[in-house]
């Protein structure tokens, strides 16, 4: 098994009670980054950024650096921090917030100076009570300590940060859709172009949007260097990164690995990660990145965890999320409960995500429960390839957002890799797995 | 049900001054009028309307879209229980029938005496601890059965109010007042630092036009 020494970078201290209280953090080096990064240019803590080849931790895995290289030069712009964690069996942000807030306020700060930004939001889904008020709290004593507010540790540099709630909806991971929540609107998705809020943001503006796990990196970086950071993993895949594993491993839970020179196989089945398949199972199929994700089988273990490796082979890292589905399950529940998730979800702006979603997901139940039609499978590629034309990898897409296209992803898998499972259904009107 | 107490107006004016534009509090707002009222009634909808310049229609059209803010009474715990993926596969469905079952009512509904609202939720990134349940957004675990009925009784008899306050208070811990920073001062702190990277740059242009004129090759950095 391979379990690098890599050093935990965002998980440092989540081996204390206290990880999360401003004594803690103060005695394990916090704030230090901030400290390190007020004494250089706001260019050479972008550079640093940028050398460390952080991609994005929220689910796109776009360039971090030259995300923020695309920031338009305006008087006004705006930092916010997308941290609405709704990507379902993702919950690695849920970590960081509640276990490490002063780590997100203090890579928030030094974003903010890089980015000369005077205003910053850190966006929380509503659902992480505690998380919003570790956060709030953690913000305080940052206010208190002299780290955030006017001319942070005498540096002439002032910054405000306000924690902002969310209400639930998984739209608002979007991150157009998290602007016109943070606006006070429905969380409707802007339409594309232009393409990046680093050109037209919050209220117009130039706005840089960053997951909560991309700012939790910054402080190490800045402290250890962007090229430290690059070091490790491999490829466009640098340093370590958070995985949330679930389902049927002994183990779930949220884990720090190091890029590529971990594979999929390492965190099932390592010891100090997933420890195995539960009840000594096999795997069936495993989501390799979230719902969106389309599904991989037990010969594509072996696959590092890269974000170019894995969507060379048809899929992507996404938002992190790593669902073990073991011999037991019954595929044609998780592709019924999955769509059911898009159609509850689907903000409505768009016909074919918001009346496919509902029709796919009754074509789902009906065979589910035993009164499925064999042409349902055809209907069901039919019906999806009209969300994304030509079901490919990346999708093909007919929506505003990707959500639309995300739709297929684990029905077109669960109907390639399962098709004899979903005759059953079909033509005995029951499950084969039980 | 009433319209804003004094305190929570004078909470609800903190939360308007936090953004440079007034209409991005409506989300809290909704948050803190829930906590008062424990769900979001048509008078405080109108009260956030007048606070942040829309239309009563607007802030309940825009309520409507979020799960967590409820236009009807929800019960004094809103029992919420995931069924997405991993929840799934670790017996949510199951657990759903059964807290039916213990409490009374089909997901979606209120038992009659206002305690408990039963949710069917979607994920709540909890997924480690599966089937994940929350009450109030607190989260109480991975819930077999029986623990499911001891939480009821639980919270029946008041034993866990402590942790779990009533529904719609979300966030206990409240902003320090008083930190926002100047706007003017803003203005001249981004003009100056606008006036020092393009001088970094024009000086790092001529340091580097310098160079490739004398062809010497010299390691030249600017500052």
């Amino acid at each position: 098994m391979a379990v690098t020494d890599a050093p935990r970078i965002v998980t440092a201290r989540m081996g204390y009670d206290d990880s999360y209280t401003l004594e803690r953090y103060l005695a394990t080096g916090g704030y230090e980054g901030l400290r390190k990064a007020l004494s250089m240019t706001p260019e050479a803590v972008a550079a640093e950024v940028d050398a460390a080849s952080l991609l994005g931790r929220g689910g796109a895995g776009f360039p971090a650096g030259r995300k923020w290289s695309m920031l338009r030069k305006d008087p006004v712009t705006y930092l916010v921090v997308n941290g609405d964690e709704s990507e379902p069996a993702t919950f690695k942000d849920h970590l960081l917030v509640e276990r490490d807030p002063h780590q997100l306020v203090e890579g928030v700060l030094i974003a903010a100076y890089a980015l000369q930004v005077s205003q910053a939001f850190i966006f929380i889904r509503g659902e992480f009570a505690l998380g919003l008020e570790r956060v709030t709290q953690a913000l305080n004593e940052a206010y208190e300590h002299g780290a955030a507010g006017v001319d942070i540790f005498g540096s002439g540099f002032s910054v405000d940060v306000v924690v902002h709630p969310g209400a639930g909806a998984y739209i608002c991971g979007e991150e157009t859709a998290l602007l016109e929540s943070l606006e006070g609107k429905r969380g409707f998705p802007r339409i594309k172009p232009p393409f990046f809020p680093a050109a037209v943001g919050l209220y117009g503006q130039p706005t840089v949007v960053n997951n909560v796990e991309t700012m939790s990196n910054l402080p190490w970086i800045v402290l250890q260097g962007g090229k430290a950071f690059a070091a490790l993993g491999a490829g466009r895949s640098a340093g370590t990164r958070l995985f949330a594993l679930s389902g049927h491993v002994k183990r779930p839970g949220t884990y720090e690995v190091e890029m590529v020179k971990t594979t999929f196989r390492d965190l099932v089945y390592a010891p100090v990660y997933g420890a195995g398949v539960q009840g000594g199972r096999e795997v069936k199929a495993f989501i390799p990145g979230g719902v969106s994700a389309p599904w991989f089988g037990p010969d594509q273990l072996d696959l590092p965890l890269g974000q170019d490796e894995v969507g060379a082979a048809g899929s992507m890292l996404g938002s992190g999320a790593i669902t073990v589905m073991d011999t037991s399950t019954c595929m044609v529940r998780a592709v019924w409960r999955i769509t059911r998730f898009f159609a509850r979800e689907s903000c409505g702006q768009c016909t074919p995500c918001r009346e496919g979603s509902g029709w796919l997901e009754r074509v789902l139940r009906r065979i589910e429960q035993g009164q499925g039609r064999e042409e349902d499978l055809d209907l069901l590629l039919d019906a999806s390839d009209n969300i994304s034309p030509g079901l490919q990898w990346p999708p093909q897409q007919t929506t505003i957002c990707v959500l639309g296209p995300s739709i297929p992803s684990s029905i077109h898998s669960g109907i390639e890799m399962f098709r004899d499972e979903f005759l059953v259904h079909v033509k005995e009107g029951r499950c084969p797995v039980g | 049900m009433s319209r804003f107490t004094p305190e929570t107006a004078a909470r609800a004016a903190e939360l308007v001054s936090l953004y440079p534009e007034r209409r991005s509090a409506l989300v809290p707002l909704c948050h803190l009028a829930q906590e008062q009222d424990g769900w979001l009634t048509p008078e405080a909808m109108e009260e956030i309307a007048e606070l942040v310049g829309v239309t009563p229609a607007e802030v309940r059209g825009t309520a409507s879209f979020y799960d967590m803010l409820h236009t009807e009474p929800v019960g004094r715990y809103l029992v919420s229980i995931c069924t997405n993926i991993a929840c799934l596969l670790g017996g949510a469905e199951e657990l759903l029938e059964h807290a039916e079952r213990r409490l009374g009512v089909r997901a979606g509904r209120t038992t009659a005496d206002g305690m408990f609202t039963l949710e069917d939720a979607e994920c709540l990134a909890d997924c480690h601890r599966t089937p994940c349940v929350t009450v109030n957004h607190r989260y109480v675990g991975g819930l077999s059965a029986e623990a499911f009925d001891q939480l009821v009784d639980d919270l029946r008899a008041g034993r866990r109010d402590g942790e779990i306050p009533p529904h719609g208070t979300l966030v206990r811990v409240r902003r320090s007042g008083g930190l926002r920073v100047p706007r003017d001062q803003v203005a001249a702190e981004r003009q100056a630092m606008a006036a020092a990277v393009a001088a970094r740059a024009e000086a790092a242009k001529a340091a580097a036009e310098a160079q490739s004129a004398q062809g010497d090759g010299a390691q030249g950095k600017g500052a």
